[in-house]
C-alpha cells in the first residue's frame, strides 16, 4: 500500500513528497536500478559487465581494483613473483574468512577455483591461459606455476571470484554451465562466496535481494540490504527514480544527465570510463567489399589522414554528448599504462585541408563505403556514427550507415566482414598490452581476434608478443611507447573519445563512479 | 451534368458536405499528403543529405538562435541538428509511403486471393482461407518481424539499409491482406449466387471480364473502408516497428523513427524533438482514422 | 464430429510445424549467438568451438529436427542468456503475461461494450461523438508512446502509480499472482491501460455497428411495438444479440493482446514472456526465441480450434467454413 499512500502525501505536500516518502524508507537499505541483470550466479561463467559487478558484492576475488586503477589486497593479502623463479606468482591468503555457510576460506579453494576457471565452458579462462596449474603449499600460500614469465598476471585476477570448493563438491558444481549440456547448473541460482553480502532472494530480471554478511571480515557497510531491480528502457530507468521508487541508478543516459542534475532531490556523479570509443577501417585488404572505387582507398595514408582530419571531436562532445566525454586521440584511457599525452593531442578539424589530401590521393570526386555500428552496446552509439558521416560527406567520403544489434555487429568485425566500423575497448588490466593482443596484433592464434583492421607488421607483432614475458618493467615500458608511436603515425585507429559514466542517486546516497563501471555498495554512503 | 456536378450530388459528397469532421480529417490529411509529396520544395532543408548537418546546430529550441552557430529553426532542431519542421515534411514522406504502398500490395494480394479462392472453391478456396484463418490469428507484429528477420538473410548487408523500407512495406502488407481476402471472397460468391452472373457465365463471358465489370464493383466500398483504416494502421504499425529495432535507417527517418528517437529526451527537456513528431503522425493518423469511420457509416446502406 | 476435430488438430500441428521451420531459419539471421554468450578475450578458436558444440555449424533442416524431437520430450534447451531451462523459464513468466493480457482484455470488453452501447443509442450526441473522436487518439499513436507518456504524467508528475515491475507478488503454487497485493494491483494499472487501448476502440465500435444493426431488425420493431421499455429493448434483446461476435472477437483477439504485450512488458518492465522474448533476441537466444514463437503458436492453434469447436456445436452447416466476424 505504500505506494497509494505516498500518493496522498504527494497532493499534500506536492514538491516535499520526495523527500518525505526517501526518510521514510529503512536507511540501510539501497534500491538499485540498472539496465541489465547479472546473466547468472555462476562465477565463471559470464565475463560479462552487470554479472561480475553484481558477482562482486557475493563472491571475493583475490585482488581488487582500486578507483585509481591500482591493485588492492581483497583474499590475498600480498603476492609475488617467486624469487627464485621467475615463472611462478605466489599469493598469501587472508586468514580468518569464512564462506557464507560458515566454511574457513583457505589455499583449497583458491586452487579449486583456478581450476575450475580454467575449464573449457569457463568464460574467463582466456585471461588464465599461461595458467599450468596451482598447488596449496599451506593452509594460505599458494603458488600458481605459469607457462613463462607472467609479470602482469595479477592485473587478470580482478574478477577472478574463489568459491566454496567443499559446497561446490557437495552440489555437483564443479564445473561452470555448458551451454550444450542441456540442464541447469546448480550454480546458476545459488551461490557460495566469501563477499559481503548473502543472496536473500533472487528473481531473475525481475528483484534480486542481498543482504550483508555479518561473518565478513571487513568493516560492516553503511548499506545493509540491496534490492536490485533491472530496467531495460532508458525512459522508465530514469521514471522510476524520479518517482522515487529507486535510490540509485547506475545507468544513466547521457541526454538526461544535465535535466537530473537540476532536479531536486537528486545528485549525478560523472567519472572517466575505462572505455573508449574509435572508429576502425580495412587497410590491409586489397580491395574494399563496399566501397564504390577499386582498389582499397584505407590503404591510402593520405585518405587517413583526411578523415583523421574530418573528425570534429569537440562537436561531438559537446552535442551527442552532452559534454559527457573525453575526447581524445590515443586509443586507450588516461589511467591505462602506455596513455601519452602527447599522442592523445589532437588538434581542430580542417575539412579544407582534408579535401585537399582526398584529391592528392586520386579521391577528388570521393568514394563511398559502407559504415557498419552498433546501436545498443556503448553510449549513443547510433548517434556517434550519424555524426561522422555528415562530417565525412563533407570531404567527399558517402559513408552508408549500416547501424545493427551487437550480436550483429560484432561478428563483422570477429569474421573479417566489415569495412569500416566503430568499436569500444575497455581495458580492465589497464596495460596496453591488452589493446595491442587484441586489437593491433595480426590475427592469429589467440591474439588479434578483434583486429578487425587487417594490419599487419610481423616486426611490431614481435614486440607485442615480448611484452607478455619482459619482467624488466622500464623496458617494457619503452617498447609499449614504441608500439603506440607506430600505431598511431599509420593510424590504425580513428579513436573518438573516452566513454563518461554517470550514476544518479537520490540525495543523501553517495557514490562513486568507478572507472570499470562495477560500483561496490559497501563504499555506498548515507547522508 | 457533367461529371463533377453529379459527383456534388451523389450520396457519399453530400453526407461529406454535412460532416464538419470528415470536412477537417478530409483538410488535415490531404494538407499532410501534399505536405510530405512536396516536402524537398517546402522543407527549408533536406535532413536526409547528412554532409548538409552541421552538428553543432543540435538540440536548438524552436524559434530561438542556437547558442554556437546562431541559426534559428521553426520546430527547432534534434541530437544531429537536423531541422525538426523538415525531418517531419521528409519523414511523413517515407511513412505515407510505406503505409500506401503496404496498403496497396495488401489490397493487392487480397483481392486477387479472395477472388480465386470464391471462384476456384474447391481445394483451393479451402487452402487460401486456411491460409487467411490461420493468418488472422498470429498477431500482425509477430509476422512483420518474422518476415524482416528472413529478408535479413537474404538480403547482402549493404543493401539492407536501402531495403528496409521495402522489408517494411512487405512486412505490413503481407499481415494485412487476409481481411480483403475475406470480404472480398464474401461478396463475391454472394454475387455469383445472382442469376446475372450465372447467366453471363452460360453465355460464355470471360470469367475476368465478370469479375472486373460486374462483381470488383460490388465490393469496392468496403475494401476502401478495409483500406482507409489499414493506411493509418500501417502508419502506426511502422511506427511501433521501428520500436522494436527493425525499421528504415536513423539517417532517413520515418515518422515513427523520429519518435522513438523524441522519446530518449522526454525527460532531458527537449521536448520538441518528441512533441511535433508525434503530433504530426497523430494528425494524420487521427484524420485518415476518422475519414475511415466516416467512410464506414456512410457506405453502410443498413445505417442510413 | 470426430473426423472434423481430427482434421483440425492434424491441420494445427502443421501450422505449428511450419511456425517452428520459420523461425528456425529466421535464427541464422538475427545474430551469432556465440557472439553475445562469450566474453571480448575469448579467442577466435573457442569461440568456433563453441558453435560446434551448440551445433549451430549443422544445417538448419538438421537443427530443426534436433530440436522437434527434443521439444516433442518437453526439452526446450537452456537459455543461452539466463542459462535456465527454457520451459521452467517461460513457464515461470507465462502468469505475468497472462494477467496483464487478461485484465487489459477485461478492460477493453466491459468499457468497449459500455462506450459501444452508447454511442449507438446516442448516435448523434455530443459525447458520443467525442468518445468516437477520442477513443480514436488511442489507435492513432504507437503503443510505446502512450506507455511512456502515461509512465510520465501517472508515476512521476502525479506519482499516483509505479512506473515499472509488478509490485508485490504472491506464489500461488507455481503461479505468481500480482493480484493480490495492493501494490500488485496499482501495478496492473498502467500497462493494462496502455495493451488494452487498442482492442477497446475495435471493441466499441463493433458494439456499435452490431447495436446499430441489431436495432433496426424486425424483432426490435415489434419489440417495441408491443411496448416494451427502451431499456429492455436495448438491454435484454438488442444488446444480448450483440454479444455473441463481441464476445468471439475479443476470444479471438486474446492471443493478439498477448502478442502485443511484448512492447507494454518490455516499456513497463513488466516480467513475462514478452519482455523475455525481446531482450532474448537482442541477445541471440535462440532457444527463448523458438519456444516463444511455438507458444504463440498454440495458443492461436487452441483460440483457432476452440472457436471452430463453437461455431461447428453451434451451426453444424458450417462444416469448413467459418466465418467470424471482424472488425
Amino acid at each position: 500500500m505504500t505506494h497509494l499512500f505516498k500518493s496522498t502525501r504527494t497532493v499534500l505536500l506536492g514538491g516535499a513528497a520526495l523527500a518525505l516518502a526517501a526518510t521514510a524508507l529503512n536507511a540501510e537499505t539501497l534500491r538499485w536500478a540498472r539496465v541489465a541483470d547479472a546473466l547468472t550466479m555462476d562465477p565463471h561463467s559470464q565475463n560479462e559487465g552487470p554479472t561480475s559487478t553484481f558477482l562482486h558484492h557475493v563472491y571475493e576475488t583475490l585482488v581488487s581494483r582500486e578507483l585509481d586503477g591500482s591493485l588492492a589486497p581483497r583474499l590475498a593479502t600480498d603476492w609475488m613473483i617467486d624469487p627464485e623463479d621467475p615463472t611462478v606468482w605466489i599469493f598469501e591468503l587472508r586468514e580468518g574468512v569464512t564462506f557464507h555457510n560458515g566454511n574457513a576460506f583457505t589455499a583449497e579453494d583458491v586452487v579449486f577455483s583456478l581450476e575450475r576457471v580454467r575449464k573449457e565452458s569457463s568464460d574467463f579462462k582466456g585471461l588464465h591461459a599461461n595458467v599450468v596449474g596451482a598447488e596449496a603449499v599451506d593452509d594460505y600460500t599458494v603458488r600458481v606455476q605459469m607457462d613463462g614469465p607472467s609479470p602482469l598476471y595479477p592485473q587478470n585476477l580482478t574478477n577472478f571470484f574463489i568459491m566454496d570448493s567443499d559446497w561446490a563438491e557437495e552440489n555437483g558444481a564443479e564445473t561452470p554451465q555448458d551451454y550444450a549440456a542441456g540442464e541447469e547448473a546448480f550454480t546458476v541460482r545459488n551461490a557460495m562466496g566469501t563477499g559481503p553480502y548473502q543472496l536473500a532472494s533472487r528473481d531473475p530480471e525481475v528483484r534480486s535481494v542481498l543482504q550483508h554478511f555479518e561473518g565478513h571480515w571487513d568493516e560492516t557497510p553503511e548499506v545493509t540490504e540491496i534490492i536490485y531491480t533491472p530496467i531495460t528502457e532508458d525512459a522508465t530507468r530514469i521514471a522510476a527514480l524520479l518517482s522515487g521508487e529507486v535510490d540509485f541508478v547506475q545507468d544513466v543516459p547521457v541526454q538526461d544527465i544535465a535535466r537530473l542534475e537540476q532536479t531536486e532531490g537528486i545528485t549525478v556523479t560523472t567519472g572517466p570510463e575505462n572505455r573508449t570509443i574509435f572508429f576502425a577501417y580495412d587497410m590491409g585488404s586489397e580491395d574494399l567489399r563496399s566501397a564504390s572505387v577499386e582498389g582499397n582507398p584505407f590503404a591510402d595514408p593520405l585518405v587517413r589522414e583526411a578523415m583523421h582530419l574530418a573528425l570534429d571531436r569537440d562537436a561531438i562532445q559537446q552535442v551527442v554528448m552532452r559534454g559527457q566525454s573525453v575526447p581524445g586521440a590515443q586509443n586507450v584511457p588516461p589511467f591505462v599504462n602506455g596513455w601519452d599525452a602527447e599522442l592523445d593531442a589532437y588538434g581542430p578539424p580542417d575539412p579544407e585541408r582534408a579535401r585537399e589530401l582526398m584529391a592528392e590521393a586520386g579521391y577528388a570526386d570521393g568514394f563511398s563505403v559502407d559504415l557498419n555500428c552498433p546501436n545498443d552496446r556503448y553510449l549513443n552509439d547510433e548517434a556517434i556514427c550519424q555524426a561522422f558521416v555528415g562530417m565525412l560527406g563533407q570531404i567527399g567520403i558517402d559513408a552508408n550507415l549500416v547501424s545493427q544489434s551487437r550480436s550483429l555487429h560484432f561478428p563483422l568485425i570477429q569474421n573479417d566482414e566489415s569495412d569500416f566500423y566503430l568499436l569500444g575497448w575497455g581495458v580492465p588490466p589497464f596495460d596496453s598490452q591488452y589493446v595491442f593482443d587484441f586489437l593491433v596484433h595480426s590475427t592469429e592464434g589467440a591474439r588479434g581476434g578483434w583486429n578487425g583492421s587487417n594490419y599487419s607488421d610481423p616486426e611490431l607483432d614481435a614486440k607485442i608478443q615480448s611484452l607478455a614475458t619482459e619482467t624488466d618493467l622500464e623496458a617494457r615500458d619503452a617498447t609499449i611507447a614504441e608500439i603506440w608511436q607506430q600505431v598511431q603515425e599509420d593510424r590504425v585507429f580513428l579513436m573518438v573519445h573516452n566513454q563518461v559514466l554517470a550514476y544518479a542517486a537520490r540525495d543523501g546516497v553517495n557514490v562513486d563512479v568507478d572507472p570499470e563501471n562495477q560500483p561496490s555498495m559497501t563504499r555506498v554512503t548515507f547522508d | 451534368m457533367n461529371r463533377l456536378a453529379r459527383l456534388w450530388d451523389s450520396d457519399i459528397a453530400w453526407s461529406f458536405r454535412h460532416s464538419p469532421v470528415a470536412i477537417v480529417a478530409a483538410v488535415v490529411a490531404v494538407g499532410m499528403i501534399f505536405a510530405a509529396i512536396f516536402a524537398p520544395w517546402i522543407a527549408p532543408s533536406d535532413p536526409f543529405h547528412p554532409a548538409s548537418l552541421n552538428l553543432m546546430d543540435g538540440f536548438t529550441p524552436p524559434g530561438t538562435p542556437n547558442a554556437f552557430t546562431g541559426n534559428t529553426f521553426l520546430l527547432g532542431t534534434d541530437d544531429q541538428g537536423r531541422d525538426i519542421l523538415s525531418t517531419i515534411l521528409y519523414g511523413a514522406r517515407i511513412s505515407l509511403f510505406v503505409g500506401f504502398a503496404s496498403v496497396i500490395f495488401a489490397m493487392v494480394l487480397g483481392i486477387s486471393l479472395g477472388l480465386l479462392a470464391a471462384w476456384k472453391g474447391g481445394w483451393v478456396g479451402t487452402l487460401v482461407m486456411r491460409i487467411a484463418d490461420v493468418q488472422l490469428s498470429f498477431p500482425s507484429i509477430l509476422i512483420a518481424l518474422l518476415i524482416f528477420g528472413v529478408a535479413r538473410g537474404f538480403i547482402p548487408p549493404g543493401q539492407r539499409e536501402q531495403a528496409a523500407i521495402w522489408v517494411l512495406i512487405l512486412s505490413i502488407g503481407l499481415s494485412e491482406w487476409v481481411q480483403y481476402a475475406r470480404v472480398v471472397r464474401g461478396a463475391t460468391m454472394v454475387e455469383m449466387g445472382r442469376e446475372y452472373v450465372q447467366a453471363a457465365k452460360v453465355i460464355g463471358v470471360h470469367p475476368v471480364r465478370i469479375v472486373l465489370q460486374h462483381i470488383l464493383p460490388n465490393v469496392m466500398g468496403p475494401v476502401l473502408v478495409i483500406a482507409t483504416i489499414g493506411l493509418a494502421l500501417a502508419i502506426i504499425a511502422e511506427a511501433t516497428l521501428s520500436f522494436l529495432g527493425v525499421g528504415v535507417p536513423p539517417t532517413q527517418p520515418s515518422l515513427g523513427t523520429l519518435i522513438r528517437i523524441g522519446q530518449q529526451f522526454l525527460f532531458s527537456g527537449e521536448w520538441w524533438i518528441l512533441f511535433f513528431p508525434a503530433m504530426a503522425l497523430l494528425a494524420l493518423a487521427l484524420s485518415v482514422n476518422l475519414l475511415g469511420d466516416w467512410l464506414r457509416d456512410v457506405l453502410n446502406p443498413r445505417l442510413r | 464430429m470426430l473426423a472434423f476435430i481430427l482434421r483440425r488438430i492434424a491441420q494445427s500441428v502443421v501450422v505449428m510445424l511450419v511456425v517452428a521451420l520459420i523461425s528456425f531459419t529466421l535464427f541464422r539471421f538475427v545474430g551469432d549467438p556465440v557472439a553475445s554468450i562469450v566474453g571480448q578475450e575469448t579467442s577466435v578458436a573457442d569461440r568456433e568451438a563453441l558453435r560446434e558444440r551448440l551445433g549451430l555449424n549443422d544445417p538448419v533442416l538438421v537443427q530443426f529436427a534436433g530440436y522437434v524431437s527434443r521439444a516433442l520430450q518437453g526439452d526446450f534447451g537452456i537459455s543461452y542468456r539466463l542459462q535456465q531451462p527454457v520451459g521452467e523459464l517461460i513457464l515461470s513468466r507465462l502468469p505475468a503475461t497472462l494477467e496483464l493480457a487478461l485484465i487489459s482484455g477485461f478492460f477493453a470488453f466491459v468499457f468497449g461494450v459500455a462506450f459501444g452501447v452508447y454511442t449507438a443509442l446516442n448516435r448523434r450526441g455530443w459525447l458520443s461523438n467525442t468518445i468516437m473522436t477520442v477513443s480514436l487518439i488511442g489507435v492513432s499513436l504507437p503503443t510505446f508512446l502512450i506507455g511512456v507518456l502515461l509512465i510520465w504524467v501517472f508515476a512521476v508528475e502525479l506519482q499516483w502509480l509505479p512506473s515499472f515491475g509488478r509490485g508485490e507478488v504472491v506464489d500461488l503454487g507455481w503461479w505468481r499472482t500480482g493480484l493480490l497485493t495492493p501494490s500488485g494491483r496499482a501495478s496492473l494499472i498502467l500497462p493494462a491501460i496502455t495493451l488494452g487501448l487498442y482492442q477497446m476502440t475495435l471493441i466499441m465500435r463493433l458494439v456499435r455497428a452490431e447495436m446499430l444493426e441489431v436495432l433496426r431488425a424486425d424483432y426490435i420493431k415489434f419489440a417495441r411495438a408491443r411496448g416494451l421499455s427502451n431499456r429492455v429493448v436495448h438491454f435484454g434483446h438488442a444488446l444480448k444479440n450483440t454479444l455473441v461476435p463481441v464476445i468471439t472477437i475479443t476470444g479471438l483477439q486474446l492471443g493478439s493482446i498477448i502478442a502485443f504485450s511484448i512492447i507494454t512488458e518490455t516499456v513497463f518492465q513488466w516480467p513475462g514472456v514478452g519482455a523475455l522474448f525481446i531482450q532474448s533476441v537482442q541477445f541471440v537466444d535462440v532457444p527463448v526465441m523458438a519456444a516463444y514463437l511455438m507458444l504463440i503458436a498454440l495458443v492461436f492453434v487452441i483460440i483457432n480450434l476452440i472457436v471452430d469447436l463453437l461455431y461447428f456445436a453451434v451451426d453444424p452447416r458450417l462444416r469448413v467454413e467459418r466465418t467470424p466476424a471482424r472488425a
